[in-house]
């Protein structure tokens, strides 16, 4: 490996960045070596999307100077950051469903009136560029048939097709099962050696620790500092990001484990649901829920556990099975209403607080109180009462240490962290017996996992029972009592905690590839 | 991706619409221009028309109460994400009601009890032509912009058939019901001045305008206070968040374009009870479409929506005038300009943001710096 003197492909000079009061990036300097991978970290507003969205050419600088591989560069819009060799990697998606991938890649780069010439000319370049680099696509299936993972090599072709020398990733591993971000990274490490220069933001240290060259933190719109893979470690990163001691892991404290649990708080049996198109969602998936524990569902993601939450929440009836929650119970023909879960004290923080938590259009306090709206004190007479749900929205706010601190911001205006410390406020504030969380800390920043998850052994440790189903394994092992493992809509295996590691979750995880095998 | 924009409410509710009205307007002039006539001229006429005397202005606010009502009938649609297009036939099955009730009993009860009877009629029966497209969307899965758009035709068609063969009078030769009794008329403004000793000119203008206002203030209550606004709004904006929180869609819409179908129907008021005195074909003439506009043009709010109002029965009643008074200059002209007026205050009311957003940016970093 090269040493000092490998060339620098970006060079930032002292680039600041205004919006309105907010100083997104101030005088932030630092290079980029050429063909190396670069990571950016940084929580949530810490300006990390400002000042790629100023490499790229979405915002200019209100100051300081960029070069690009030794030669000054102004990047005014971004056809001319491509042209520069500029490539970016966006985290939703940039790609029409209805076109195939091949159309996908040509789309503005067309070249002629009639699209065959220029069709055969692209898959002929886009074969060889898929034999080079190893990002295989299926180039005449349509965009909306494709896994995640796939679309994502298609977004990384159509940048190096577009002669991207310098690929920006931003958070690409989020919507990644865990195999599709191992293939991710196979693919990352060839692009290196051919010589790209990466720029990888993430949240995930992890992911930052095994690819990395040199990593770069930020926070609060500077550089904190810029170092060598060597020098950092994770408890290093992170709390060079957040500015203080950060703990992920399990305290120290439940290492002894003393089993909490109580009461049966919600049981369900045999419970089996079908997709639309006849494939099985669940499969006999029975669970119960007691006082005092956190129950994790463990599976890579799509093997039933949105479902299991979808139908103990009440939003879907399944199609078999039975359910106990607070001395009633419900069978397939009147289930479970989402109107009658949280008078029975089940509180559900749903996977997608996008379109299920909050209602985006709704400033703060409207959204405080969704799924809550009836209580009387949120009313007065057929009319809402607005003081009590600002009040009530000041309150949580304050609790959970959401940012701003303005009830009066669109729902939509805050990060995902305080988005998420909002709904789980709201849930967790009316002391429901049985919480559902889906998805805790996706796209969350790690001041605020770290808060979070507190808040839910907090929850846990006041007697509630929480059901936690999470993509992510080291926050299933940071605070499950007890793993249930998901896969192909059944429940593969029970561990108590003191019996769990990676390897055994992962082959209990993986079950449906072992019975094919066999 | 682009500039997040922030435009203080100043200027997104203030000066954004009045500069997309005045390109509108300079658009309008050069059209006038080009077919030879003076945009100066037109435009006098048109506000003299319009504005300068207490009948024009009677004839402008009379428009402008009908499309209050259209206007409201979308807008309450919208907030629970219905596109309702079937203001014009929600309107006149309202003024069929107004009829029925009006020919039915209007002989035999007084006024007070029998105008009060009248805007029931016409909600329930504008309601009645709202709720059905509504059930077939929520129950039956058919689109609303379908079922709603068909129902104008069958709106006319059963207005026309029960003119035709039960409520035209015997030996009529015209499509018309019996005129009402006076009980069943709603009063005239110049009516109700008279009566308290003032005298002003006479006008359609009527006692449907004070409904209108009040239906604004109900309108706004409705949606931004009531618990049932809550919902319908959730489910407008964020139909699984609804779904979530306990909220059953498919009522809501029901309950939504009940109520549109309701504001819709009270056309009826305002035309058949306030203006004709009898029911007629062709009453409600497009403002049930003209309501569309005045919706999206006040952003769906009602104060936003009293004031497209105005503008457009300015609009209306100041284009009779214009094409009363200058030769040569038709009525479609003056439709014209409508057009233009919906084109960029309604259709590309944002396109200027942005350069709003650059110019303010500009001067607040000048003032700054």
């Amino acid at each position: 490996m090269p040493e000092q003197a490998t060339p620098v492909a970006v060079r930032l000079r002292a680039i600041s960045k205004r919006f309105g009061a907010v100083q997104a990036n101030r005088e932030v300097s630092f290079d980029i070596a050429a063909g190396s991978v670069h990571g950016l970290v940084g929580e949530n507003g810490a300006g990390k999307s400002t000042l790629m969205a100023i490499l790229y050419g979405y915002y200019h600088a209100d100051a300081g100077s960029i070069e690009i591989d030794g030669q000054p560069a102004h990047i005014a819009n971004s056809q001319q950051a491509i042209a520069l060799g500029i490539g970016m990697v966006h985290q939703h998606f940039m790609l029409v469903d209805t076109l195939t991938c091949l159309e996908n890649i040509m789309l503005g780069a067309e070249g002629g009136f009639f699209l065959a010439p220029s069709k055969a000319k692209v898959r002929a370049r886009l074969d060889t560029l898929m034999a080079e680099t190893g990002l295989q696509v299926h180039l005449d299936a349509l965009v909306s048939d494709l896994p995640v993972g796939e679309l994502q090599r298609l977004e990384i072709l159509k940048a190096l097709y577009r002669g991207a020398k310098i690929l920006i990733l931003d958070e690409p591993t989020a919507v990644l099962t865990p195999q599709e971000t191992d293939q991710l990274f196979v693919t990352l490490r060839r692009l290196k050696e051919r010589g790209t220069t990466l720029i990888l933001i993430t949240h995930k240290l992890k992911e930052v620790m095994s690819l990395c060259g040199a990593v770069t933190v930020m926070r609060q719109g500077q550089v904190v500092e810029t170092r060598h893979i060597g020098a950092w470690s994770e408890e290093a990163l992170a709390e060079s990001m957040v500015g203080r001691k950060v703990t992920l892991g399990r305290p120290e404290s439940e290492s002894g484990l003393e089993v909490h649990a109580g009461e049966v708080r919600l049981q369900a049996a045999s419970l089996s649901l079908k997709h639309a198109n006849g494939v099985p969602a669940l499969k006999d998936v029975s669970l119960t829920l007691r006082a005092g524990e956190i129950v994790g569902v463990a599976g890579v993601s799509g093997n039933g556990q949105s479902e299991l939450l979808e139908v103990l929440s009440g939003l879907r009836a399944p199609e078999g099975g039975r359910l106990e929650l607070g001395g009633q119970s419900f069978a397939p023909g009147a289930w479970l209403d989402t109107a009658r879960a949280r008078p029975l004290r089940l509180a559900h923080v749903p996977e997608d607080r996008h379109a299920v938590g909050l209602v985006m259009s709704f400033p703060a306090w409207e959204s405080a109180v969704l799924g809550y709206q009836n209580l009387p004190k949120y009313r007065k007479g057929a009319s809402m009462n607005h003081a009590a749900m600002r009040e009530a929205t000041r309150q949580m706010q304050a609790r959970f240490d959401v940012r701003p601190r303005d009830e009066n911001l669109g729902s939509s205006k805050f990060s995902g962290g305080n988005q998420q410390k909002l709904i789980l406020a709201r849930e967790i504030g009316e002391q429901p017996t049985v919480l559902l969380v889906g998805q805790p800390t996706r796209g969350v920043d790690i001041g605020a996992i770290e808060f979070i998850h507190h808040q839910l052994r907090a929850l846990r440790d006041a007697g509630c029972a929480v059901l936690l189903v999470s993509s992510e394994l080291d926050e299933i092992l940071a605070l499950a009592d007890r793993v249930i493992v998901m896969n192909a809509g059944r429940i593969t295996g029970e561990l108590a905690i003191e019996d769990c590691d990676e390897r055994r979750l992962g082959l209990l995880m993986a079950a449906q590839e072992e019975r094919a095998a066999a | 991706m682009s500039q997040p924009l922030t435009l203080p409410r100043w200027i997104d509710i203030g000066l954004l619409p009045l500069w997309n009205l005045a390109i509108a307007l300079v658009v309008a002039g050069l059209v006038v221009m080009v077919i030879g006539h003076s945009p100066w001229q037109a435009l006098t006429v048109l506000l003299n028309g319009a504005l300068g005397s207490v009948r024009g202005l009677g004839y402008s606010l009379y428009y402008a109460t009908t499309f209050i009502f259209t206007g409201l009938a979308v807008a309450v649609a919208i907030h629970a994400g219905l596109f309702n297009i079937g203001g014009e036939g929600q309107a006149t099955l309202g003024g069929v009601g107004v009829a029925l009730m009006a020919l039915w009993l209007g002989a035999r009860l007084p006024a007070v009890v029998m105008l009060p009877l009248l805007v029931i009629a016409a909600a329930l029966f504008g309601m009645l032509w709202a709720a059905l497209p509504a059930y077939l969307q929520a129950w039956r899965g058919s689109h609303i912009v379908i079922t709603t758009i068909m129902f104008n035709f069958l709106g006319a068609a059963l207005n026309a058939y029960l003119l035709v063969n039960w409520l035209r009078p015997a030996g009529s030769m015209s499509v018309e019901s019996a005129e009402f009794a006076d009980s069943a008329r709603m009063p005239a403004l110049h009516q109700m001045a008279a009566a308290l000793g003032y005298e002003l000119p006479s006008s359609p203008l009527n006692f449907s305008l004070v409904i209108a206002l009040l239906a604004c203030v109900a309108v706004g209550w409705f949606l931004w206070k009531s618990a049932a606004g809550y919902a319908v709004r959730a489910v407008g904006s964020a139909p699984r968040a609804a779904h979530y929180a306990g909220i059953h869609p498919r009522a809501q819409v029901l309950l939504a374009m009940a109520i549109s179908g309701a504001l819709a129907g009270m056309v009826g008021i305002n035309e058949i009870s306030g203006v004709q005195g009898k029911l007629t074909l062709d009453f409600v003439a497009g403002a049930g479409f003209t309501g569309i506009a005045v919706s999206l043009m006040g952003r769906n709010h009602p104060v936003g929506i009293i004031l497209a109002s105005l503008l457009f029965g300015v609009l209306y009643q100041g284009g009779v005038e214009v094409s009363f008074e200058l030769q040569g200059f038709s009525r479609e002209m003056v439709v014209t300009a409508q057009g233009l007026i919906v084109l960029f205050s309604g259709a590309m009311a944002t396109v200027s943001a942005p350069l709003f957003a650059r110019v303010y940016a500009a001067v607040k970093g000048g003032r700054r710096g």
